[in-house]
């Protein structure tokens, strides 16, 4: 059973949380180098590339800041600092090893929420600056949330009745010997596309996508802008890591100690993301939603059924 | 103590927020005080150790005003909520209505013979709260939900302008859908 974890995590976790999205900014950085400038050649080109988001975020706190009439100010604001500041707080329930800043009884329902504040957070940040292109960027993320959250919402659900219990620790607990993504792999599959989904980010960038000018993110400048899109990063960053309690084991793992079966384990999966961004082109929602509604949601409803069936001949 | 603090912090909020709903001249800025006042109603359920609830609360509602800013850009002579408007018609009429409910409800909790606790609190309160709502009318509670739910596929169904003879001819025997926008899967 996972233990309270010390006072100092509180502070600890905004922190580490900055460390991991930088890092996996960096990563990003390297693959799509790769891409569009081919092989770095050596390794100092290689840091040197990796560094490219630490340069952008030093190059925003410094940049001018740009208006529009008859902003909202407060509205834009708000919607940008609740993108961190929810990311952070679903964080807080996510366990390092076996313990979590916090292990509420209804810890997956509070994941589930704070990543709903993330949501409605974006259609702010969007709606604000009085902006067309904006406006859209944000209306597309709304549309992006209907599509992704029923599938995603059966499939946390999955693995909570697994456990037969909603608290983060016990859902862990009960994977001691096989993990979940063994016995609901469609449940794991659906999960990580709307992570991806829900930090807006990837195949699934649409809400701030080129086509639209950066849409929710085209006129913020300065810090609003490092703030949301590292926001972003540390949202894809907590939505990867709960993977690894809900679908492969937590902190469970031969030889290892539970924290670094989590490292090893989340590093993993954000590895798995940001390389996979690279097979699949922007979604545009209209089609996203389609495919959710008629075989996402069928297929997850019939992952939870498989999943009832056999915790109640348990 | 800590408990009033925080009850009466929540509980000023919320009206305050309440207030200022119908106080805003945009839509945004009404969604979301309105979002903040039940957020703050969620905070004080989650007081209560109903830990479960007050946190559906919290997801529900936070949801539910993101989808009212989607029926703005659907339903309401309000394009995308960009204009200003008020919440308020009839306006003497409104809050007087609304002072008589405030009054009436704030007299009734101050009227009504509360119990005092006897015995501990029950291990989980949530529990206990759905068996003495749900547990005698469990069907009626079942046929309820069914009931909404058909309410709501017929209201988008009544709604929508293009229906079935519209996607797949009059006989319905065209193999794929005529779409203004088509789909992910390929029809």
């Amino acid at each position: 059973m996972p233990d309270a974890a010390p006072l100092w995590a509180t502070v600890i976790l905004p922190v580490a949380l900055a460390v991991a999205a930088v890092i996996t900014a960096g990563l990003d950085a390297v693959v799509s180098g790769v891409a569009e400038r081919g092989h770095a050649g050596s390794v100092g080109e290689a840091g040197r590339r990796a560094m490219a988001p630490l340069r952008e975020a030093l190059r925003l706190l410094v940049q001018q800041p740009r208006r529009t009439t008859a902003a909202d100010r407060l509205l834009e604001r708000l919607g940008v600092v609740l993108v961190p500041v929810a990311a952070v707080l679903a964080g807080a329930v996510l366990p390092w090893g076996f313990r979590s800043v916090s292990d509420p009884s209804v810890g997956v329902v509070w994941f589930n929420t704070m990543e709903a504040l993330a949501w409605a957070a974006v259609w702010l940040a969007g709606w604000g600056p009085n902006s067309a292109l904006s406006l859209i960027g944000g209306y597309r993320f709304l549309a992006q949330g209907l599509a992704y959250e029923l599938p995603h919402m059966f499939a946390i659900t999955t693995a909570a009745l697994g456990a037969e219990s909603l608290r983060v620790g016990d859902v862990v607990a009960a994977q001691d010997g096989l993990w979940f993504v063994v016995w609901m792999p469609v449940a794991f599959v659906v999960y990580l596309l709307s992570a991806l989904a829900m930090a807006f980010w990837g195949p699934f960038e649409y809400p701030l996508a080129r086509d639209a000018a950066g849409g929710a993110a085209v006129e913020l400048t300065g810090v609003d802008r490092l703030v949301l899109l590292g926001g972003r990063w540390m949202l894809l960053v907590v939505t990867a890591g709960f993977s690894v309690p809900l679908f492969l084991g937590g902190g469970h793992g031969p030889l290892l100690p539970g924290w670094a079966w989590t490292l090893l384990k989340t590093a993993a999966v954000l590895a798995l993301l940001v390389a996979g961004r690279r097979l699949l082109p922007t979604l545009r929602m209209e089609r996203y939603t389609e495919l959710a509604w008629m075989v996402l949601v069928p297929l997850t409803l019939l992952q939870a059924l498989v999943v009832a069936i056999v915790v109640l001949n348990r | 103590m800590l408990d009033d603090v925080i009850f009466w912090v929540l509980a000023l909020l919320a009206v305050a927020s309440g207030v200022m709903v119908f106080r805003f001249d945009s839509m945004a800025r009404a969604t979301y005080a309105l979002l903040t006042s039940l957020l703050c109603v969620g905070g004080e359920v989650l007081l209560l150790g109903l830990d479960y609830l007050g946190v559906v609360i919290v997801l529900m509602m936070t949801i539910e005003m993101a989808i009212m800013a989607v029926f703005m850009v659907m339903y309401m002579m309000n394009p995308a909520g960009l204009m200003p408007m008020t919440m308020v018609h009839n306006k003497k009429g409104a809050a007087v209505i609304c002072a008589a409910v405030f009054a009436a409800l704030a007299a009734g909790i101050l009227l009504a013979p509360w119990l005092s606790r006897r015995g501990r609190p029950s291990a989980d309160p949530t529990m206990d709260l759905g068996l003495s709502l749900m547990g005698p009318q469990m069907l009626t509670m079942m046929t309820l939900g069914l009931a909404l739910f058909a309410t709501i596929v017929a209201t988008v169904v009544l709604a929508t302008r293009r229906g079935r003879y519209d996607r797949f001819g009059d006989d319905l025997k065209a193999r794929t859908a005529d779409d203004p926008v088509r789909g992910g899967m390929g029809r």
